[in-house]
């Protein structure tokens, strides 16, 4: 199979995902940037459920599904055999939050550690969606899911996000990146740059939701900018442990983005919660402060 | 030629005889003395392919998932709680037919923490799709290798296969094994020829969701694939044996059955201990055989009937227990209904749980006891503690 690189897409339309899905778009990109030379491991999930109902399937590289917790196991056992084989294939598993951050750290935290030539990446919708919108180690702080659901004595989840992206590099991953199907450059540009580096490198996409996060499906890039405007979404690259650059934004406060998602309606229900507000505010601050994504303003 | 070795060493020569192109084993008591020999072998070169580290049995089998589908021979071994552990990529495995073969060192399964010998690890799983297959002694393990991967890749029947031995009892003891020459296994094992696999030359989904409309389908054809293996078992055995002159072609064996008016049923090691006790027995005038399975699956139901068509009364020992069933073992339940129109009684007899060792004198009871027509009970219980 050979196509015209600009207009060849490994990820085909007709799929189930609903109108607007962030990860569907983000599968577009990412294999658009893997090219024809690719094997995808995937975990269960939206995407595999939506992409593959046999006999039909979206993908037109080889692809490979086993288990909700397995795929950087998987990976490993592929990225073994075809170097085994002397073929040249990248190897790139595309896998959920949930599988990501929670049941399969185990396997992601062996295949980093022993080293093996994956491309592994994330793409975070915040939540377990297949199941119906669960909590995961990767949901915001006070966003409501069907696990942690606002109520009268609280307000939504409790715990910040996992540093995912810090627990990687700190296995020695030589590349680790964040980025958003918001600015699909810079996602094609770093997947680029993950399959060409040689050993486990991370990407994690930030993908709205429009089911989980309770907005318009026609909005899916416009939340996903307003989350990199805000700070509570960071782009950046860190190399061989060290962040080497991110996005730079000129940052607004968190409440428009906030306020544009049905997970976060009780905070302004039935007047704002300032308190609570504050300290996701706190959190797009120490964002900027750890990623260095504000632009300083000119002397 | 006949060398002394460890059962565990005879069964990574076995391994290395085979070819596999990608290992991958996590260690576990009574396993361990398998794959540290193959890792040695990858060091030394003696084994050329890809030893790859893993952290947890569960990643172990889920790489032998991702290597095979890329086309590659893969190996892998555990036991017990490692089992337990990989039990949702057992299935997988055998969802997505890949024909790996993992040797199972049996082990009891805790609690309480125990690293002898049952085989209730393995039989648990008797529903997952794998073939399982049990040694009598090293030279069976060893052998059995050769003829499960064959059995496992053939594009008829593409299922993976358990290589069962008694974790200890034949694991970690010294015996006399003919260990094939590479050239002899190369005439009889062919390279991997893999039916599909991921390549970007020929793109393909593995492993999809499917929907009611489909997934029964799947389930059907798994137990078709099983159903076939008997034949290719059959083939593969007699094959074996032209060429070895060790004739695996029955998928059960029978040992001083003719004229036996009392049948002992078992599996694996212990098969050894019976026929010494059926010997003695023999000599006393008493008409005792015994019928070893040694494909449980698939289950030789035919076979089984066919050799138990003589007896009185078939006293089956079981290292495992089926909880909360009427008849005690797993296996008893299915020798039960592989005779059942015959109507001859088959009874369950539980023991040698969690390593307890079992004589010649637990033997002859056991005949007694079926021939008093003594129900499902266990033996050798420590009646003190209870
Ligand atoms: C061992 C196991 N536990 C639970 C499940 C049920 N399950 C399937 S997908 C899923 C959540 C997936 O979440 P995520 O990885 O974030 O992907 P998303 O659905 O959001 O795309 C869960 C809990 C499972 N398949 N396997
Ligand atoms: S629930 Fe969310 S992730 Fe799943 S298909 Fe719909 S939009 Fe996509």
């Amino acid at each position: 199979m050979s196509c015209d690189e600009k207009t060849c897409e490994f990820f085909e339309p007709g799929h189930r995902a609903c109108g607007g899905c962030g990860p569907a778009l983000a599968a577009r990109l990412i294999t658009r940037a893997t090219g024809e030379n690719t094997i995808i491991v995937a975990s269960t999930g939206c995407m595999e459920v939506f992409s593959t109902p046999y006999p039909e399937t979206a993908w037109k590289t080889p692809w490979i599904h086993s288990l909700f917790q397995n795929a950087a196991a998987v990976a490993s056992g592929v990225e073994a055999s075809i170097k085994r084989q002397g073929r040249d294939e990248k190897v790139v598993v595309i896998a959920g939050d949930g599988a990501t951050f929670d049941i399969g750290i185990l396997c992601i935290s062996g295949a980093f550690e022993r080293g093996h030539d994956i491309t592994y990446i994330c793409y975070d919708n915040e939540a377990y969606m297949n199941t119906g919108i669960q909590r995961s180690g990767a949901t915001p702080y006070d966003a409501s899911t069907t696990t942690s659901p606002a109520g009268k004595y609280s307000t939504g989840n409790q715990r910040p996000k996992k540093d995912l992206p810090a627990i990687l590099a700190a296995h020695g991953s030589p590349y680790v990146a964040t980025t958003s199907i918001a600015t699909p450059k810079d996602l094609m540009d770093k997947v680029t740059r993950a399959i060409n580096t040689e050993g486990p490198c991370y990407i994690q996409v930030h993908t709205p939701c429009c089911t989980g996060w309770g907005f318009d499906g026609a909005k899916t890039m416009e939340i996903g900018k307003m989350a990199l405007d805000c700070g509570l979404w960071a782009n950046f690259e860190m190399v061989d442990g060290e962040i080497v650059k991110s996005r730079k934004v000129k940052r607004v406060p968190v409440e428009d983005y906030l306020k544009s998602q049905k997970r976060f309606r009780h905070l302004f229900k039935p007047q704002p919660n300032e308190a609570e507000i504050a300290k996701i505010q706190a959190i797009a601050d120490r964002n900027a402060e750890k990623y260095g994504i504000d632009i300083k303003p000119k002397k | 030629m006949l060398q002394i070795m460890e059962g565990s060493h005879a069964v990574a020569e076995a391994v290395r005889l085979c070819r596999p192109e990608v290992v991958s084993a996590y260690p576990i008591t009574p396993q361990t003395h398998i794959v540290e020999r193959l890792a040695e072998m990858v060091a030394d070169g003696d084994l050329d392919g890809e030893y790859i580290c893993v952290e947890s049995e569960f990643s172990a089998l889920s790489s032998c998932i991702g290597a095979s589908a890329a086309g590659s021979r893969v190996y892998s071994a555990t036991t017990s709680q490692g089992l337990a552990f990989m039990a949702e990529v057992v299935f997988n495995a055998a969802g997505m037919r890949q024909p790996i073969i993992m040797t199972i060192a049996n082990r009891a399964l805790g609690a309480p923490l125990n690293i002898w010998n049952d085989q209730q690890d393995s039989l648990f799983l008797r529903d997952s799709g794998w073939m399982q297959f049990y040694a009598e002694d090293a030279q069976e393990a060893t052998d059995l290798h050769f003829l499960a991967y064959k059995v496992a890749e053939r594009h008829d029947i593409l299922l993976p296969a358990f290589v069962c031995f008694d974790g200890f009892i034949l694991s970690h003891t010294f015996e006399p094994v003919d260990i094939p020459t590479q050239e002899e296994i190369d005439a009889y094992l062919p390279a991997f020829n893999p039916y599909q696999r991921l390549d970007a030359k020929k793109p393909m989904s593995f492993g999809m969701y499917a929907t009611p409309d489909y997934y029964q389908e799947f389930r059907y054809e798994i137990n078709a694939a099983m159903t076939r293996a008997k034949d290719a078992i059959r083939e593969t055995g007699k094959e074996f044996g032209e060429m070895f002159g060790r004739d695996y072609s029955g998928l059960v064996e029978g040992y001083r059955l003719e004229d036996a008016d009392t049948a002992i049923v078992a599996l694996g090691s212990i098969c050894g201990t019976i026929k010494d006790a059926i010997d003695e027995m023999r000599d006393a005038g008493e008409k005792v055989g015994l019928l070893k399975i040694r494909s449980f699956r698939p289950f030789p139901a035919e076979e089984i009937k066919e050799a138990l068509k003589g007896v009185s009364q078939v006293a089956v020992l079981e290292k495992n227990i089926n909880i909360g069933s009427r008849m005690l073992g797993a296996v008893g339940l299915e020798v039960k209904d592989a005779v059942y129109k015959s109507g001859i009684p088959v009874y369950s007899y539980v023991g040698g749980l969690g390593g307890r060792d079992i004589r010649k004198k637990d033997i002859k009871q056991l005949v007694d006891w079926a021939r008093e027509g003594r129900n499902d009970c266990f033996f050798g219980l420590r009646e003190e503690v209870l």
